[in-house]
């Protein structure tokens, strides 16, 4: 089991070598293989849950170990699906490195044997944690296409192009990927926060109980729903879209990690190490 | 018992081996002097000089436009031309680029100084100019200089804009002429297919074409980056200007969307909406024609901003907030800079695009560094198989091959069939192997050293190094 997690590990890193010396070589090859680096790391890091999953027969996020792993894979899964959808390749250089880390603090984090729980066996549980983490990884990618918008726009707006001006694709393109990241967020999220509520419902007989995290997650939705109106209604755009998807992230990252640790919660569980 | 028996032979069978080796070395020995007296003797006896290759031309460097005019050949001249120099007995090969940056001949020729003297006079007379007049602008360069210029040429490191495309098919166009009249040769059809593959390579491994140089093709570049794609863009041309209206057709070249037109005067607006297939506005309708438009190109000789920043802030709203372009060609400015500070808007005059341009044109002479060390590796290949159409490297390259076949096949059978050969048995074979070689080759040998070649030597040299993989390209 540990070797996978090395070679995951060191299959993400490979992954972010290939991409960064694509980003300053600007040979296609290079992220091609940096593409296949990474998915081939994404298969050895199904394989790592699919063997947790069928050894406890509940999805792996018992401790903060596995949870990050399972941050790392869907966010890994989400990019190779984006990455097919709509070719941003510069977006490894974002998402390899991110999964690397992830994978490097989770190998890091003591590996608790799982306190096998019956209520983590529903099927609703499972459906409810696989879709929060896979709109929260959307979410992820429109943070980091969000970055790269504002690099891109810094420099046809300062007039100084330098030196991510030709290798960061056009402004049209980063703003309407984030947008789309944002939507399949948001559309996933709210099917994860519902699945919560009538679970929730269902063990404790009350959908909503302020709890620290459903009160953060009730925000972060919030903070999603207020930018994609604006959007809509407004035309809330470029820039605004961008820093507001980064700001949006952090929320998110707050509720994910800062909430449990903080606060903990009925959710504190997926966090302890 | 068995394993004496064994033991005992071996020191007889290793005796053996070792004679053998010795016989075999014995014979390469000899067989490597035969060739080097074979070589010295060719070196003595055949003086059989090379065509020269010669390049005369002038450029926009060494001559100005107007003697460019008059040397300038047309198709039909070009024509005449070739026609004439393939009649003289001093010129073997000849291609002829004509472009209005640059005549240039290049000959193949058994003495270049003579060729040059013929190309020179005809230039005179078919065009009526003394030499004296043309004489300081013109640049001969022979071997690998010419070379090494053409092929600079075809990459467009020798044109006024480093990188543009436009040369490589000009050169194309004069070699197929040349091929169509039978005035290139094995030389110059090497050296043209070679050049054709240089330029390619430079090309693709350098990135001397990758960013705009013009101002308007710099608007391009920068529309891109904003919208991605400038189909259907819809252009807003204001006022009318050669640069401005330039930007407006490279604009519907990449497939912009509707072109409107303003000007003061309505009856001009018109017309170029006219020659735009586009709408004329009136002046005042500017503002709201910012709501439906993408890119605008102003180009006006107001002394005053015509676009503000307020007039832009109030439509954003309406327009929600997609981005506008503006690209303003005026002196003084028609835009108001401010406007560049509003979200989603970007604002460029002539002088950020001057920038732009200067900075790709930085770019692209970075790329030219790395064109030059292509070029040069390209030469010294060039020259390697330019040198081997002598008779010599020929010869020799031939005898290395056809050796090397027959002892590479003989060492294989005699380790493997005919191990038990007595050493005299396998000196005589060997000796076999070397007397079949020295005949196979002994008819192309003379062919090729003696009068067999009528006409040019190169053209046998060549289809003999390629009917035998001479060259390792």
């Amino acid at each position: 089991m540990e070797t996978l997690i090395i070679f995951t590990i060191l299959l993400y890193i490979l992954s972010t070598i290939s991409y960064f010396a694509y980003l300053f070589i600007q040979k296609d090859n290079l992220y091609r293989i940096g593409f296949y680096i990474l998915t081939a790391g994404f298969v050895t890091h199904s394989i790592l849950i699919g063997t947790a999953f069928m050894n406890t027969g509940s999805i792996p996020v018992h401790n903060l170990h596995q949870t990050l792993s399972m941050v790392g894979w869907v966010l890994t899964g989400s990019f190779i699906v984006f990455h097919l959808r709509f070719n941003l390749r510069i977006l490894g250089i974002y998402t390899a490195p991110m999964a690397s880390c992830i994978m490097i603090v989770s190998s890091r984090l003591p590996i608790e044997p799982a306190q096998i729980n019956n209520t983590f066996k529903s099927f609703w549980v499972i459906f409810h944690v696989i879709i929060i983490f896979l709109g929260e990884a959307a979410f992820a990618l429109a943070c980091g296409v969000g970055i790269l918008y504002l690099f891109q726009e810094n420099a046809i707006k300062t007039k100084k192009r330098g030196f991510f001006f030709k290798r960061l694709p056009s402004l049209d393109m980063l703003d309407n990927t984030g947008y789309a990241c944002i939507v399949t967020g948001f559309t996933l999220v709210t099917m994860g926060l519902i699945t919560g509520f009538l679970y929730a419902n269902a063990i404790w007989g009350r959908f909503w109980s302020w709890d620290p995290k459903e009160i953060w997650s009730g925000i972060s939705w919030l903070f999603y729903a207020a930018l994609l109106h604006a959007r809509l209604a407004s035309g809330w755009r470029g820039k605004k879209s961008a820093i507001m998807s980064i700001i949006g992230f952090f929320v998110l990252l707050f509720t994910f990690l800062g909430v449990n640790l903080l606060f903990k919660g009925h959710h504190g569980e997926f966090t302890q190490w | 018992m068995v394993n004496q028996a064994v033991c005992s032979k071996m020191p007889q069978q290793k005796h053996e081996i070792l004679r053998a080796v010795n016989i075999q070395q014995m014979i390469l020995q000899k067989k490597s002097e035969s060739m080097k007296s074979d070589t010295e003797t060719f070196k003595f006896k055949f003086n059989n000089r090379l065509q020269d290759i010669v390049l005369l031309g002038l450029n926009h460097k060494t001559a100005d436009v107007e003697l460019r005019e008059c040397i300038g050949f047309s198709k039909d001249e070009a024509d005449a031309a070739l026609q004439r120099f393939q009649e003289s007995p001093l010129i073997s090969e000849i291609i002829l680029l004509s472009t209005c940056n640059r005549v240039e001949i290049l000959i193949a020729a058994p003495d270049s100084s003579q060729a040059v003297e013929t190309a020179k006079k005809y230039i005179s007379e078919s065009k009526n100019i003394p030499v004296s007049e043309f004489e300081d602008a013109l640049y001969v360069y022979t071997g690998d200089d010419a070379v090494r210029h053409i092929f600079k040429v075809a990459s467009s490191l020798d044109s006024m804009v480093v990188g543009e495309p436009q040369i490589l098919g000009q050169l194309k166009d004069a070699y197929q002429t040349a091929t169509a009249k039978k005035t290139s040769g094995v030389i110059l059809n090497r050296l043209l297919h070679k050049t054709f593959f240089v330029a390619k390579r430079v090309r693709t491994e350098t990135g001397i074409g990758d960013h705009a140089v013009s101002i308007s093709y710099a608007a391009i570049e920068l529309g891109r980056k904003i919208f991605g794609t400038l189909e259907g863009k819809k252009v807003l041309l204001i006022g009318a200007g050669e640069m401005a209206e330039l930007a407006v057709e490279h604009l519907i070249r990449h497939r912009s969307g509707k072109i409107f037109v303003a000007n003061r005067t309505f009856e001009r607006g018109l017309e170029l909406a006219s020659q735009f297939q586009g709408t004329a506005i009136r002046f005042e309708e500017i503002t709201d024609s910012l709501c439906e438009v993408d890119i605008i190109i102003s180009s006006t000789g107001a002394q005053d901003f015509v676009i503000k920043r307020e007039q832009v802030k109030k439509i954003m709203r309406l327009r929600k907030n997609r981005p506008l372009f503006f690209i303003d060609i005026a002196v003084p400015r028609d835009i108001d800079p401010e406007i560049n500070q509003l979200s989603n808007i970007y604002v460029y005059d002539i002088d950020d695009l001057k920038d732009v341009i200067d900075e790709n044109i930085e770019d692209r002479n970075r790329e030219a560094v790395k064109a030059e060390r292509i070029i040069e590796e390209a030469v010294i290949r060039f020259r390697q198989w330019y040198e081997s159409l002598n008779v010599v490297p020929t010869i020799k390259a031939l005898r290395q091959k056809i050796w090397g076949i027959a002892e590479a096949e003989m060492k294989k059978t005699m380790n493997q069939s005919l191990n038990h050969l007595a050493p005299d048995d396998s000196q005589a074979v060997w000796r076999m192997v070397n007397a079949m070689v020295n005949k196979v080759l002994h008819d192309p040998t003379i062919f090729l050293k003696n009068d067999g070649c009528h006409g040019s030597k190169s053209v046998y040299l060549d289809a003999a190094r390629k009917l035998f993989k001479l060259d390792e390209e």
